[in-house]
Parts: C-alpha cells; sequence; structure tokens
C-alpha cells in the first residue's frame, strides 16, 4: 500500500479522507465542547446549589463561584450549621450540548411570550426574505454593472475609483439615514445588506471578467463577432461558472450583515428572537438561533455548489 | 561525417514545378501586403517590430512565414487578422484594404482557443451562428465540417475531454466553416509532440486540397515550413523585414518521404543559413551570451 502524502503541497487526497477530515472539523469542536461541558474537572467555575442548607441567601438553582461556596461551607462547619450542598457548573451563558440541541425542537414548539409576536420558524422565515431582497436588489445592478467594468475600460475607470472609495465606508453606519429615508419596518433592513454587498459585489465581478483569457475574444473577433454579440456570446457565457462562485461568496457576505441590519428600526426577525431569548435568559435558545443562521448558510451554498455542477458541466475548476 | 554530395541549387526548379509556379501566380492576388511597418511605444521607448513589408499571395497558396523568435511574425499575422493596427502602410484582402477583424479572414491561435462552454459542434457552429446563418443551416454544415475532420463522434464533447490535435483540428473546422478568404495560423502545432504534429501537417494539406482556401502558416519548424508550403517569406529581425521569399521547389503532392529528396536539402540549407546568419548577428547586436557559473560540482562524463 502507498502511503498518501496528507502534507505535500495541494496534496490531492483520497475521497475518503477528505469525508473523514471534513466530518472531523466538526466532530473536533463539538468535542472540546462536550469535555468543557460534562467534565467536572475542566473549567466549570461555579456551583449550581441544590440544597441551600443553612445559608440564608442560598437558593436551590442558584448558581455561586466556587470560592464563596467553600467559605459558606466553612463557616457553616465551624458554627455546626447544616451544610449547602451544590454540583460544580458551568456559567448560564455556555449550556451543554444536550440542552442546545433540545431547543432546536423546543424553540420552534414554544409559543411566543407575547401572543403577538412572532413564533421562531416566522423570525427565520422574515430573516430569509430580507437576506434575500437585499441580495436580489444588489445582484440586479451589481453584476451588471461589474461585468461593463471587467469589459469595457471607460466605464471601470470612470466609476471604479468611487466604488472602491464607498466599500470602505461601514454599511451598518448608514442604518440611521436608512431609517429617515425608508421608514422602521424592511426597507432600512434591505437597504444596509445591499449597500455591504453592492460594491464589493460590483468590484469582484468586474475582476472575474478581466481574467476572461483575451484570446477567447479574439478568436471570437476573427469570427466576425460583433460588439454586444461579443458580450453576451463570449464574455458572459466565458465568466459564468466564475461569476456564480462569486455570487455563493458574495451571498455569504450578506449573511452576515443580517443581524446588523435587524437591530435597525424595529428589531425583527431572527436578531428579535435572539435578543428576546436572551433577555430571559435562555441561552439554548440563543444558540440554537445562531447555529440555525450557520446550518440555513451552509446548507444553501451545499445546494448551490451542487446546481453549479449540473449548469456548467464544461467547467474544470469546479472541485467537490 | 561523409563527404556530402553537393546539392542542387534551392533555385532550381523542375519543368513540372515551373509550371505550377507560373499557374499559381497567374491566379489572382488575393492578399496584398504594401510597407508595412509597426512600432511599439513601451516606457524604455519604441521598438521597431516591422519595417516595409511588401509581399503578395495568390489564391490557393500557401505561405509560410518563418524567421527567428521575436522577428515580429505574429505581429505581421496579428496585423492581417486585424487584431493589431499597423503603424505605416497597408493591407489589402482582395484590392479592400483591412479595417479590424471580419469574418473574411478566419485565423487559428497556437494556444487553444476553443470556447470551453460550447460543444465541438457548437464551437464549428459559431461563425456561422454569429453571421446570422440559422440555426438548422449552421448544425447542418458544422456537421459536414467535424467529418472533414473526422470528428464527427466528438460532436457533443467538450473541448477539454479532447486531446491537443483534436482542439486545434476543431480550431481549423471552426475558422474555415465561416468560408473565409484565408487562413491564418500562428503556430498552430507548436504544442503538439511531433507524431501528432506529423499528422496535422497531412490533415491540413489534405483539407486545403479539398478547399478553395489560401493559407497564411508561421511556424519556427523550417521541415513544417518547406513540408507545406508554395512558397516560404524569410523574415529577419531588429527590425522585421523581408529577407528572401523562397519558391520551395519539392512538387507536390508532398510526401513525408520527400524530406530527404535533394531540392528538400537544398531549401533546408538555404533557410538555415538566413536565420542562423540573420540571428548570429542579432546575438552580436544586443544580447550578450551570458557567461555561466559553474553552481554544482560535475564530472566530466557527459561530453
Ligand atoms: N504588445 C507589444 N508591446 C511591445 N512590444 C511588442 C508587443 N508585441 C510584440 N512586441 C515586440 O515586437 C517584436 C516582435 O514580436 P512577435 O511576437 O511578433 O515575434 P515572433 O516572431 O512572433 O516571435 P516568436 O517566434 O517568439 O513567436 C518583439 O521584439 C516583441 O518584443
Ligand atoms: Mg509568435
Amino acid at each position: 500500500m502507498t502511503r498518501t502524502r496528507w502534507f505535500a503541497v495541494h496534496a490531492e487526497l483520497s475521497p475518503r479522507a477528505r469525508s473523514l477530515l471534513g466530518f472531523l472539523s466538526f466532530v473536533l469542536p463539538i468535542l472540546i465542547w462536550c469535555v468543557v461541558s460534562y467534565v467536572p474537572a475542566v473549567w466549570h467555575p461555579l456551583v449550581l446549589i441544590t440544597d441551600p442548607g443553612s445559608v440564608d441567601y442560598f437558593q436551590p438553582d442558584m448558581r455561586v463561584d466556587r470560592a464563596t461556596f467553600a467559605q459558606e461551607t466553612a463557616d457553616a462547619k465551624a458554627q455546626g450549621r447544616d451544610l449547602p450542598q451544590g454540583v460544580a457548573a458551568n456559567p448560564i451563558y455556555l449550556p451543554a450540548p444536550d440542552e442546545v440541541l433540545r431547543a432546536f425542537y423546543t424553540a420552534f414548539t414554544t409559543p411566543p411570550e407575547s401572543r403577538d409576536s412572532p413564533w421562531l420558524h416566522q423570525s427565520l422565515w422574515h430573516s430569509i426574505q430580507v437576506i434575500f431582497w437585499g441580495f436580489v436588489i444588489s445582484s440586479i445592478f451589481g453584476v451588471p454593472l461589474g461585468i461593463l467594468c471587467g469589459t469595457y475600460s471607460p466605464i471601470s475607470r470612470l466609476t471604479e475609483p468611487f466604488i472602491e472609495f464607498f466599500r470602505y465606508l461601514p454599511a451598518p453606519a448608514f442604518g440611521a439615514l436608512a431609517v429617515a429615508i425608508l421608514g422602521i419596518y424592511d426597507g432600512p433592513k434591505i437597504a444596509v445588506i445591499v449597500i455591504g454587498t453592492f460594491f464589493q459585489q460590483v468590484l469582484i465581478i468586474a475582476n472575474t471578467t478581466r481574467k476572461l483569457d483575451g484570446a477567447l475574444v479574439e478568436a471570437a473577433l476573427t469570427l466576425g463577432t460583433k460588439n454586444l454579440q461579443l458580450l453576451s456570446r463570449v464574455v458572459i457565457p466565458g465568466i459564468l461558472p466564475d461569476l456564480y462562485r462569486d455570487q455563493r461568496i458574495l451571498l455569504g457576505w450578506a449573511w452576515t450583515y443580517l443581524i446588523v441590519a435587524e437591530l435597525i428600526g424595529t428589531t425583527t426577525g431572527i436578531t428579535w428572537f435572539i435578543t428576546q431569548q436572551a433577555r430571559y435568559q435562555h441561552f439554548p435558545n440563543v444558540y440554537a438561533a445562531i447555529f440555525m443562521i450557520g446550518i440555513i448558510g451552509l446548507g444553501t451554498d451545499i445546494v448551490l455548489a451542487q446546481l453549479g455542477k449540473r449548469f456548467f458541466p464544461w467547467d474544470r475548476t469546479a472541485k467537490a | 561525417m561523409n563527404a556530402q554530395k553537393t546539392l542542387p541549387s534551392y533555385l532550381e526548379q523542375s519543368d513540372e514545378v515551373r509550371a505550377r509556379f507560373d499557374r499559381l501566380k497567374s491566379r489572382d492576388v488575393i492578399l496584398k501586403v504594401k510597407a508595412l511597418g509597426k512600432t511599439f511605444e513601451t516606457r524604455k521607448g519604441e521598438t521597431v517590430a516591422l519595417k516595409g513589408i511588401e509581399f503578395e499571395t495568390h489564391r490557393r497558396e500557401f505561405l509560410c512565414i518563418v524567421g527567428p523568435s521575436g522577428c515580429g511574425k505574429s505581429t505581421l499575422i496579428r496585423i492581417l487578422a486585424g487584431l493589431e493596427t499597423q503603424t505605416t502602410g497597408e493591407v489589402l484582402l482582395e484590392g479592400k484594404p483591412v479595417r479590424g477583424p471580419g469574418r473574411d479572414r478566419g485565423m487559428v491561435f497556437q494556444g487553444y482557443t476553443l470556447f470551453p462552454w460550447l460543444t465541438v459542434k457548437r464551437n464549428v457552429m459559431f461563425g456561422l451562428e454569429v453571421n446570422n446563418a440559422g440555426r438548422l443551416e449552421a448544425e447542418r454544415q458544422a456537421l459536414q465540417w467535424l467529418q472533414l475532420i473526422g470528428l464527427e463522434k466528438f460532436a457533443d464533447a467538450y473541448p477539454h475531454q479532447l486531446s491537443g490535435g483534436m482542439k486545434q483540428r476543431v480550431a481549423i473546422a471552426r475558422a474555415l466553416a465561416n468560408q473565409p478568404r484565408i487562413l491564418l495560423m500562428d503556430e498552430p502545432f507548436g504544442a503538439l509532440d511531433a507524431q501528432t504534429r506529423a499528422r496535422m501537417q497531412a490533415y491540413l494539406l489534405e483539407i486545403w486540397r479539398k478547399i478553395d482556401i489560401t493559407i497564411v502558416f508561421i511556424t519556427h519548424d523550417l521541415d513544417e515550413a518547406i513540408y507545406l508550403a508554395d512558397r516560404v517569406l524569410v523574415l529577419k529581425p531588429h527590425p522585421g523585414e523581408v529577407q528572401e521569399l523562397i519558391e520551395v521547389p519539392v512538387p507536390r503532392p508532398r510526401q513525408m518521404g520527400q524530406f530527404i529528396s535533394e531540392e528538400f536539402l537544398a531549401t533546408k540549407a538555404r533557410l538555415e543559413e538566413l536565420i542562423y546568419s540573420s540571428e548570429a548577428e542579432t546575438e552580436e547586436g544586443d544580447e550578450p551570451y551570458p557567461v555561466m557559473m559553474r553552481l554544482a560540482e560535475a564530472g566530466d562524463n557527459v561530453e
């Protein structure tokens, strides 16, 4: 058997090794989380009171410092009073994996605290809509402009320096302005996602377009291709797989603007759910919601990647 | 080496060959290049790539252009294709000056320039489609071309599934499907291995015999030039100028066996003489030969 050299530069891994490593990349962090949660000797800086004993300010389910607990126990022992009982515990903001796992289910089945506030799935759906419209509006303008910039130098010189400047302005900083113009509902949230995505989008797609092999354009020219046909028959099909990849990356960035966007005006969507649950100290729910965003994001990307392989059978750079 | 038999002059032509050239030169002039010059402006100053190039090509002629590296062969053919504009002079195609690229001049490049997102058939259809031939008509013609180059089985394959030689055959079919007046080829077989290259040369001659096409073919392989060409245009570098236009005295139809015929060897000797003399000139002129240091311990057993 030949041993695979895993640490050769750009080593080709066998499919088995690839899936094993991909699996481990999730299992390892979860394993660390389990150790910190379930092994009392690791961290656990607090004591969860099970029986207050004679200590009058202790209550069941209260978390106190280990030092305080030891002090009170020693005092009680010295004075011959009932001893308090407790178990080592982590702070409330670090729930154990099983609690979070349960929250994945219960968060959907628990009715909202007040009757007119949305259920979790409604919050999530609202967030997805905000992202979707933000990304679509940005793409409607950003993709064509990017392609034009990458194709025609005058357009590039006329727009790109300003866009280059504008992309450094933090999108959330436009929140207040967006509220003043677009009201307090979804308008300003979508606007922030558009501002956060659009400028990067133009520059990235312009760059991708510029990387198209010039020889293909020349070949088309010698075949009698003119002006707009050059754009529609050579430039656009030529960059399509890369454009698609860019869009996937940009969609990921749009997600990262979501939370800030949803804080603008009236807090809504998954952000509203998260802040609400944090206020009631339902931390397992908070983690579940955060992980849900990750799962939706990664899931979408995997689906899009698979679709990409269907759409572009000629694309050689597409790897699993 | 054995004492060499003296070769006849490359200028000597058999009656048959001379008659062929007379017939060739009585055909219409299809391409006329007049006092063509090209100067590149660079940061380091001006480079004169071409100067005072003059020549004519007749209908159905096979013209090869040879010359040492950097003598402006690619620049010349790109000007003919309209991909580059000349600084001085004129290119006339059937009497009309060339302005920009057009379907009347097909081109095959050294690199592979098939459109990767189109199947082989759609690649061949491309020129017809952009020139408003109907889809069905384009498809019918494309299939005929694929048959001619023997790749009809690969009609629905993508270019990345083809070998280098097949890609270039498709590129030739793609250019010819457009029915250009003239086919420009810039070292089209340069990236192929020796056997594939030989096969491609035979293919090209076969295609050229079958259809009404004039070919301008750039190469730095002298055997290739003599094997393919009616006439060979020899350029010399710095600046690129015409050194000689040689009529190849090797009779047609050409076969690989002729590589050792006297006419062939005489022509090759002449080409070598022209090219090495101009190469030697430039080497003394602007590029001092680098003095090589010994970088590693070397035995004395290699030579
Ligand atoms: N775009 C350009 N800008 C500046 N100089 C150029 C440009 N293109 C070519 N040249 C110069 O013109 C000269 C001729 O170049 P060209 O590519 O035509 O040579 P060539 O005969 O095709 O060489 P090779 O056999 O290596 O392909 C060279 O000296 C080259 O440096
Ligand atoms: Mg060249």
